[in-house]
């Protein structure tokens, strides 16, 4: 039955194209908006992580001079002498400071070294420098006669590179080019320990959550609907002020080490406060609603009848459980428990405030790293590391749950 | 509904007093950010015109480092400890101060004389007091640790001890408890065995520390109990004893005394406004406002401000037992113990 | 519940009343904490604890001392200014965006729909400090850090998932053909989508426009890294409150914002029900 003619098909595929475009034209300007607000920055931070040109533009005569060198002996005169000469057009310009803080990641110990190079050649004669700038480099510290030096400088000169990679987990270059393990492991071991607290939060948001969800689903709509409050208060409620709270709690003279003096059951305050207890309490509080809510709406979906008829017919309640209810309730736990997972792992605010110094997760270093030591490419790598995780976990929420499915209150 | 807010964010906008105009000042907030906004920020706000936004910052140069390298600056003027302000000058965060501007003091003697010499050694820099990091005890504990050895001896005096969380003052206490002469503690720092000398110290009691990051934050650890002993800057403990009749005892042992100093911002578009706040600022009488905190002024016309009872309180009278701070020492090694410091704590 | 079966044993009364024990304790935990910070926030004393005073309840005790201190301090004022300011900016750009966005995904013709929604949920998985460190990368080479415009860019960015996944909802239970109607009628595709599609969704809409406006309200790891000094927030205010220099203020600005959350949890009650209502009449 061929009544479609070929002109029939054409007009069919025409309308077709134009729903198609007229339903993307409504998408538009948000995708345009999440491409620069959004997107755009995650790529620049990816970019960020391999891509670092401070050295080449700060002594690119240097660097292109060093191409020839062979890495093993001091290089040649002219060479140093055109370091030299940087550096004094470094101090005056006060850039040297940035220089140092470069070759220092690359060798340890080396900002110090230029630092004081650096303020030495910063009243040097112009004229001076350019006869005798070699000696007189060689003058200010004896780390410049060592071909060590020479090799960091060249290998901070390439704009791109992994070394910030290699440095996330735990490795580096050695002087021969290869890869080495760092003499200080501290990522790969923080990896695992923000994973660690993560899995810790999520099975104890399970262990209360499910219970709670359980007794909702199993009570009248009126009492539901009324516990339901206290359960998105907490979740409507600031996150800082429910950070704020746990200080109060927890601190030294706080209402928990109070209260349990009172009760005699301790003499003197116990720490409970700037460490990885507090921070996993304090987190487990603040992700349990969304371990609760997406259980309670799946379980409010289950006909509890089975399990009555089970129980009824003899069956022990929680073999009942684990094999009629356990599995019809699956599809919530494993929503509630990714969502909590994937939020936890990349948390910041309350292991910053809470966590002491034992508490603290990968995302902290990473902000540390942004703030503090101000070394946003190894920042960069690290992001760029937990996003890879947060993208992979993400995926499966996807394929195991859907995105369609996520529920808000 | 739409219509309504937008015009609810325009109302907003406009109705805000002040967006953009106002002069950024950045100092450590707490008792010390009280008395300046007392004595410095109030009173120019008055005579000037101009608002000021107050911020609190935690010291260091990181902050400023990443306004000036990322091209964003968010400050103005900063009051800067002189341990970071060699290095905030070398590498260029920092304004050069034409120092010829600032105004005579009080009894007509000009600045260069008026000044003491540390206070316009840097020329990124205008001194505004004399200070000191001490450590502090609680006397409600019973007999307290006197010396810097006691402090870091955990058998004789058990209980927390509340560090400022970075390298600087803690490096140089490690060696001066472990014996290192006064005069030598800079040239042993800056040798890697004097560098693991001060790490192996620190290593005793690593256990006892209760890290902050802020000066404002030791008086606080002292009185909840958070810590036994902590290292704070004079001024925070003497308010505290002072406003709040804390129970608390300062200890001169090894003190590390420093200047502070005004200093503006590299890039900053209000360099004449921030100028003209830092010549107010480091007056004759908003400088002797700083007694309320313990701290020396560091212009002689505005010591001779001050009633002889409060001058034994200040750094000034304590300086043979302890060490000044060595701001060239730490523009070379900052970052590098830096590095090392924060490796150190996550082990 | 209903009164137990008659053929529980013991033992499955004992499971029953455990369950009732275990999700009161439960309850208890997510509340406590709450309720503790608004006794503290009237305590006379500048402490974060319970005085002897306030144990016995001496009215003397109590004071509103650190809520005047907020009305007072020119910091807080202008961080609850700005809040709003950039919270109810963010919510606007996001909650149009959003909306149209969602009626687009809704459509059946729409094409790449599953990378495309992916896409942009994402600002909502992924972290905060990811964000912030790429935001502050990219912003910079367009002067957009330290300013207002940048902040409510980056926070609209993260109220949009929100829009959509509500707005969404709301169409999951629209019926298109009042749509298709509309234009067999002779209406163009805006002026339907206004007069008929928007006053159907509104719920959904405006539910959306909250968690927008709550998301970018509480935010502070953006704020940290994208805000300069006069674009303090709310949040960023108690943040270095808590690290610097803990006093009651906190505590009242907390109670404040507890009591905030609970009036939007009303409205956004009462929403839902006027939504399910809408959608129980087509």
């Amino acid at each position: 039955m061929s009544s479609l003619s070929s002109q029939d098909a054409a007009n069919a595929r025409r309308q077709m194209r134009r729903r198609r475009l007229q339903a993307f034209l409504f998408v538009v300007p948000l995708l345009l908006f999440i491409l620069f607000a959004f997107v755009a920055p995650i790529t620049t931070m990816l970019f960020r992580s391999v891509y670092n040109p401070t050295v080449a533009e700060l002594v690119p005569e240097t660097l292109t001079m060093l191409e020839d060198w062979d890495g093993e002996t001091l290089p040649d005169p002219a060479v140093v002498t055109r370091m030299a000469i940087d550096m004094k057009r470094m101090a005056g310009n006060r850039t040297s400071g940035r220089f140092a803080d470069e070759i220092n990641r690359a060798l340890p110990g080396m900002s110090s070294v230029i630092k004081s190079t650096a303020r030495g050649l910063r009243r040097a004669d112009d004229a001076e420098l350019a006869a005798n700038g070699a000696e007189m480099l060689l003058a200010e510290n004896d780390r410049w006669a060592k071909p060590a030096t020479w090799r960091a400088i060249r290998s901070a000169g390439q704009v791109y590179t992994s070394s910030y990679y290699l440095t996330a987990v735990d490795l580096e270059y050695d002087a021969e080019g290869e890869i080495i393990m760092r003499d200080t492991q501290i990522y790969k071991q923080l990896y695992t320990k923000t994973l660690k607290m993560a899995l810790i939060i999520t099975g104890l948001t399970m262990l209360l959550g499910y219970p709670l969800a359980f007794y909702m689903s199993q009570a009248s709509p009126a009492t539901a609907n009324f516990l339901m409050v206290f359960v998105l208060l907490p979740f409507w409620t600031s996150l800082l002020v429910r950070t704020t709270a746990w200080i109060a709690l927890l601190q030294a003279g706080g209402v928990v080490n109070s209260t349990l003096i009172w009760a005699g059951l301790i003499n003197e305050p116990i720490e409970l406060l700037y460490n990885e207890f507090s921070t996993i309490l304090a987190m487990t509080h603040i992700l349990l609603p969304f371990m609760v809510l997406p259980l309670y709406a799946v379980m409010r979906g289950i006909d509890s009848s089975f399990m009555r008829a089970a129980i009824s017919m003899g069956s022990n309640p929680i073999g009942a459980w684990y094999k009629i209810y356990l599995p019809m309730s699956l599809p919530g736990l494993s929503a509630g428990a990714l969502l909590v997972f994937i939020i936890s792992v990349g948390y910041y605010i309350t292991p910053a405030l809470v966590g002491g110094t034992d508490g603290q997760m990968i995302s902290n270093i990473i902000a540390f790293h942004m703030q503090v030591s101000n070394n946003w490419e190894l920042a960069a790598a690290l992001g760029s590391l937990l996003l890879i995780l947060i993208l992979v976990l993400y995926w499966l929420f996807d394929r195991f749950v859907g995105t369609d499915n996520l529920k808000l209150g | 509904m739409k219509k309504h807010l937008t015009y609810l964010a325009t109302t907003a906008l406009l109705a805000s007093p002040v967006l953009a105009q106002d002069l950024t000042v950045t100092s450590f907030g707490g008792a010390y950010g009280a008395a300046q906004m007392e004595h410095m920020i109030e009173p120019y706000m008055k005579e000037s015109g101009t608002n000021v936004l107050f911020e609190d910052y935690g010291g260091g140069v990181a902050e400023m480092k990443a306004q000036v390298e990322a091209g964003n600056i968010l400050w103005d003027v900063v009051d800067i400890e002189v341990i970071d302000l060699e290095r905030a000058c070398a590498e260029g965060y920092l304004e050069v101060i034409d120092q010829s501007v600032l105004p005579e003091g009080d009894d007509g003697t000009a600045a260069a004389d008026d000044f003491i010499e540390d206070a316009l050694a840097n020329e990124c820099g205008v001194g505004n007091i004399v200070w000191s990091v001490v450590f502090a005890v609680n006397t409600e504990n019973g007999e307290g640790p006197q010396t810097i050895e006691d402090f870091f001896d955990t058998e004789k005096f058990p209980g927390k001890r509340g560090l400022r969380k970075r390298p600087q003052v803690n490096m140089e206490w490690a060696l001066l408890a472990d014996g290192v002469a006064p005069e030598e503690v800079y040239e042993v720092l800056a040798t890697p065995e004097g560098q693991a000398q001060a790490f192996a110290k620190l290593d005793t009691i690593k256990d006892e520390i209760t890290w902050y990051d802020s000066w404002s934050q030791a008086p606080v650890l002292l009185n909840d109990g958070g810590a036994t002993m902590v290292q704070s800057a004079n001024g925070r403990i003497f308010a505290a004893i002072k406003d709040d009749g804390a129970p608390f005892e300062i200890v001169w042992d090894s003190h590390i005394y420093d200047l502070d100093v005004w200093a503006i911002m590299k890039g900053t578009e209000k360099k004449e406004e921030a100028m003209e706040f830092i010549k107010f600022a480091t007056g004759t009488v908003p400088l002797s406002g700083m007694q309320d905190v313990a701290y020396g002024p560091t212009r002689a016309s505005a010591q001779a401000l001050l009633p002889e009872d409060v001058k034994q309180d200040l750094p000034t009278a304590h300086l043979d037992e302890g060490v000044k701070a060595d701001g060239i020492f730490w523009a070379d090694y900052g970052e590098t113990l830096g590095e090392k410091f924060n490796e150190w704590l996550l082990q | 519940m209903s009164p137990l079966p008659d053929y529980y044993t013991i033992w499955h009364k004992a499971g029953h009343y455990g369950l009732r024990i275990m999700a009161a304790l439960v309850l208890i935990f997510l509340m406590l904490p709450i309720l503790v910070i608004m006794p503290l926030s009237f305590n006379a004393e500048p402490f974060f604890t319970f005085t002897q005073g306030m144990l016995s309840l001496d009215p003397d005790a109590y004071s509103t001392r650190w809520y005047q201190e907020i009305v007072d301090d020119q910091k807080w004022r202008i961080a609850i200014r700005n809040s709003f300011l950039v919270g109810i900016a963010a919510a606007s750009i996001a909650t149009v965006l959003g909306t149209l966005a969602a009626v687009g995904l809704a459509s059946p013709w729409m094409p790449f729909k599953r990378v495309i929604t992916a896409l942009l949920l994402s600002p909502m998985i992924v972290p905060l400090i990811i964000i912030a460190a790429g935001m502050f990368f990219f912003y910079t080479q367009f002067n957009l850090v330290g300013t207002f415009t940048g902040l409510i860019i980056a926070h609209a960015a993260l109220g949009v998932p929100f829009v959509i996944i509500t707005v969404t909802a709301t169409l999951s239970g629209f019926d298109r053909s009042l749509f298709v109607a509309g234009l067999s009628l002779g209406a163009s595709p805006i002026k339907v989508f206004w007069d008929v599609v928007i006053p159907l969704i509104r719920p959904g809409v405006i539910s959306g426009g909250l968690f927008a406006f709550v998301t970018s309200f509480d935010e502070v790891v953006l704020v940290l890294f994208l805000a300069g000094p006069e674009q303090r927030t709310i949040p960023r205010q108690m943040f270095s409150g808590l690290r610097e220099q803990i006093n009651p203020t906190i505590l009242a600005v907390a109670t404040l914002l507890v009591v905030l959350s609970a009036t939007m949890l009303f409205v956004l009650e009462a929403l839902r029900r006027r939504s399910a209502r809408l959608r129980g009449k087509e």
